[in-house]
């Protein structure tokens, strides 16, 4: 799949021509209107009604032809916790899911970088490896070799992208399928982690160093969580109501005041029942915060910049994509280097939940619990549909799980087995909706 | 109607292909507000030419000319830096991005070089899409969403984007039904109402005859003959294609009748 197309780089050798201007005039010069010039709408388009019933109408309409989005997830955490809750009291305790909200952030940074590279319909199966890698690096610099912590925190992310960089090469360049690449990779950082590691093959994290504070703080006061569910509800709601203004200086359609006032409601009743319940216990865990901020922020990347657009584009159709001009090569280097980097950033998280890098850092089932946040969560496998959201909710379906189970006192077994069983039901229904949106003209 | 300097012109153009000479000597003219019909058998070396247009291929010997001037295009930016506009048949849109999105893709409006400017792009597509009396049911849905002849004209009418001179449509509508066929067709007159020259490559005689201004049929990489669409018919250009005719071109000079050569 490498790039051979002549319209590969348009960066690389653009040699300008004595002609090099776009013409000015032709169709983007006002032009009067053909006289039999009608609206153009077509009549056979279903119209969505104002108001809350409309709403209804059109979520109905989406869900039935497979525009499933994130409803599959929200309903499977709402049974999970229906039935942990009723199975044992303490399950839904304050104290069990504030350390539920921080245990999955070390598997939800990683499941961010797993949506990006799903996004290009691609798989990084190192991603595990290279967190234990990365959280190898940190340890050694900043413990053993006593480099300053910031230092070390740099070196550690650094060493996320320039892997990513690697695989992206051998990936995009070369032309080694993703998959093999990454399979690769998976023994290979492992290796180089056990190498940097060392012969005592553990590094304990002093507990005061700048990534266990990361992963540890608790901001106590009242007003930390209740601020923050405020700062985002408020921050939401002005971006709705000035995006709708100034679609409505446009004239073109936009969203009606009472479609913003419901979404509105709707996130600050979660958003401060979230806040409620972290207060009940210690207050917010800077952990969530920053977890929470790499997904506001990534996701308005995907979503509202050129370079998100590539990425979608990408996803959709590749051939497409060339022609647009898109440097293919350079996406897809850049994605695989965002999405090893997010790895790193998991792996740090994760080092600090145990406070230390060993040798079995990275391995067991992280490589999966991340790669099924992702999917579960309702980012497509198929590529070009997905949001870093699904990275929260997959990840607190994962955690809810293990958590519920290791309440009830079940073992590993059991717990793989309920995993494995939930992943295959995602991957199902991104399958059957995926194949519903065919049907209905939507894939 | 059409006269004057031609926008778009080949001269002697030959391309050769390892030991198949695709295209030998072929000329072509395009003037602004003309619609040029390319036809020919299959292997008759229409997609070839076409490349060789949209910087796909370089020919080998001859002259693009562009408003009078040789240039040379070495990859497809050329071409549509110069003004020339180029829809495959396979469209190349992207299902998972709305209407907008396809149509601004790789040139979209941006805030401060980065941020998509939506709200501007979303206006320049209806803007477009009205002018040429386009009918989609929304350009926020997605291309996956749309029907043949819908995708059709958003591939047109993202060519026209980049406001180019002369447009390349190859097989248009080779994939439609009726209705679709024809708003294809009303939109190559519009664009030519425009002032666009539009090269069209099609297989359907009704369609080629129905808006065409001159049909330059293409013969195993040779001219064979150029027609002028008020003074010739149907049967005419068929035996030009099939080669029934030796040469149409020597044919008419000898009966020294009107035409463009």
């Amino acid at each position: 799949m490498t790039d051979q197309t002549p319209n590969g780089g348009e960066e690389r050798h653009h040699r300008p021509l004595p002609e090099d201007t776009m013409p000015k005039g032709g169709v983007n010069a006002p032009v009067p209107v053909a006289a039999e010039a009608t609206p153009a709408v077509d009549p056979r388009l279903i119209v969505r009604q104002e108001g809350v019933k409309g709403y209804l109408g059109e979520f109905k309409r989406r869900l039935s032809s497979g525009e499933l989005g994130s409803v599959p997830v929200v309903l499977a955490l709402i049974v999970i916790w229906a039935v942990f809750g009723s199975l044992n009291s303490s399950f839904l305790s304050a104290q069990n899911l504030s350390n539920l909200s921080q245990q999955i952030v070390g598997t939800g940074m990683i499941a961010i970088g797993v949506v990006f590279v799903l996004l290009l319909g691609e798989i990084d199966l190192s991603v595990g490896s290279v967190s234990g890698l990365c959280a190898a690096i940190y340890a050694v610099l900043s413990v053993t070799h006593g480099v300053n912590q910031g230092v070390a925190l740099l070196c550690a992310l650094v060493g996320g992208a320039v892997v990513g960089l690697i695989q992206g090469f051998f990936f995009a360049k070369v032309g080694v399928p993703a998959f093999v690449v990454t399979l690769a990779g998976n023994l290979g950082w492992n290796g180089l982690m056990l190498q940097i590691l060392g012969s005592q093959g553990t590094v304990n994290l002093p507990g005061t160093d700048v990534v266990s504070k990361l992963y540890s703080t608790f901001y106590g006061q009242q007003i930390a969580a209740y601020g923050a569910a405020f700062f985002g509800v408020a921050l939401f709601l002005a971006a709705s109501l000035f995006d709708a203004q100034r679609r409505r200086a446009a004239g073109i359609p936009s969203r009606p005041l009472a479609d913003i006032v419901l979404r509105t409601v709707l996130l600050a009743i979660v958003a401060f029942l979230a806040a409620y319940t972290l207060n009940q216990y210690k207050g917010l865990p800077l952990a969530l915060l920053i977890f929470l901020i790499f997904i506001v922020v990534l996701e308005y990347m995907l979503r509202r910049t050129a370079y998100g657009r590539k990425i979608f584009a990408l996803g959709g159709n590749i051939e497409g994509a060339r022609r647009a001009g898109i440097s293919v090569p350079t996406i897809r280097i850049t994605v695989f280097m965002i999405c090893s980097t997010m790895a790193a950033v998991g792996g740090l998280f994760l080092a600090a939940q145990i406070q230390s890098a060993s040798q079995t850092s990275g391995g067991g089932n992280l490589l999966m619990n991340a790669i099924a946040a992702a999917v579960i969560g309702g980012t497509s496998l198929f590529g070009g549909r997905g949001s870093t959201w699904s990275a929260l909710l997959g990840a607190l379906v994962i955690g809810s799980i293990q958590s519920g189970m290791n309440i009830e006192g079940l073992s590993n077994a059991i717990q793989f087995m309920i995993t494995g069983a939930v992943l295959l039901a995602a991957v199902v229904i991104d399958s059957l909706a995926r194949r519903t949106q065919k049907a209905a003209g939507r894939a | 109607m059409v006269t004057g300097e031609p926008v778009l012109a080949l001269r002697g153009v030959s391309k050769r292909f390892g030991a198949v000479q695709a295209l030998t000597d072929v000329e072509m003219e395009v003037h602004a507000g003309e619609v040029v019909a390319l036809v020919g058998d299959n292997g008759a070396g229409k997609s070839t030419l076409v490349k060789s247009i949209a910087g796909v291929h370089q020919p080998d010997d001859g002259d693009i000319e562009w408003g009078g001037r040789a240039v040379t295009i070495h990859r497809p930016q050329d071409a549509q830096h110069l003004g020339i506009a180029t829809v495959y048949q396979d469209l190349a849109l992207c299902d998972n991005l709305d209407v907008v999105g396809n149509l601004f893709l790789g040139r979209e409006i941006r805030h401060f070089g980065v941020v998509l400017d939506e709200v501007a792009m979303e206006r320049r597509s209806r803007e477009l899409l009205d002018t040429l009396s386009i009918r989609i049911p929304s350009v926020r849905i997605p291309i996956a969403s749309l029907s043949g002849g819908q995708r059709q004209v958003v591939a047109i009418a993202r060519a026209l984007i980049g406001s180019p001179k002369v447009v390349m449509l190859d097989e248009p509508t080779a994939a439609l039904g009726v209705e679709q066929t024809a708003q294809v067709l009303d939109l190559v007159e519009r664009l030519r109402d425009q002032g666009l020259g539009v090269i069209l490559i099609s297989h359907n005689m009704a369609d080629v005859m129905a808006v065409a201004d001159t049909v330059v049929v293409l013969r195993l990489g040779r001219n064979n003959g150029v027609f002028d669409k008020s003074s010739t018919n149907q049967e005419q250009i068929i035996s030009a294609i099939t080669g029934a005719t030796d040469n149409a071109v020597t044919r008419r000079q000898a009966r020294g009748t009107e035409g463009p050569q």
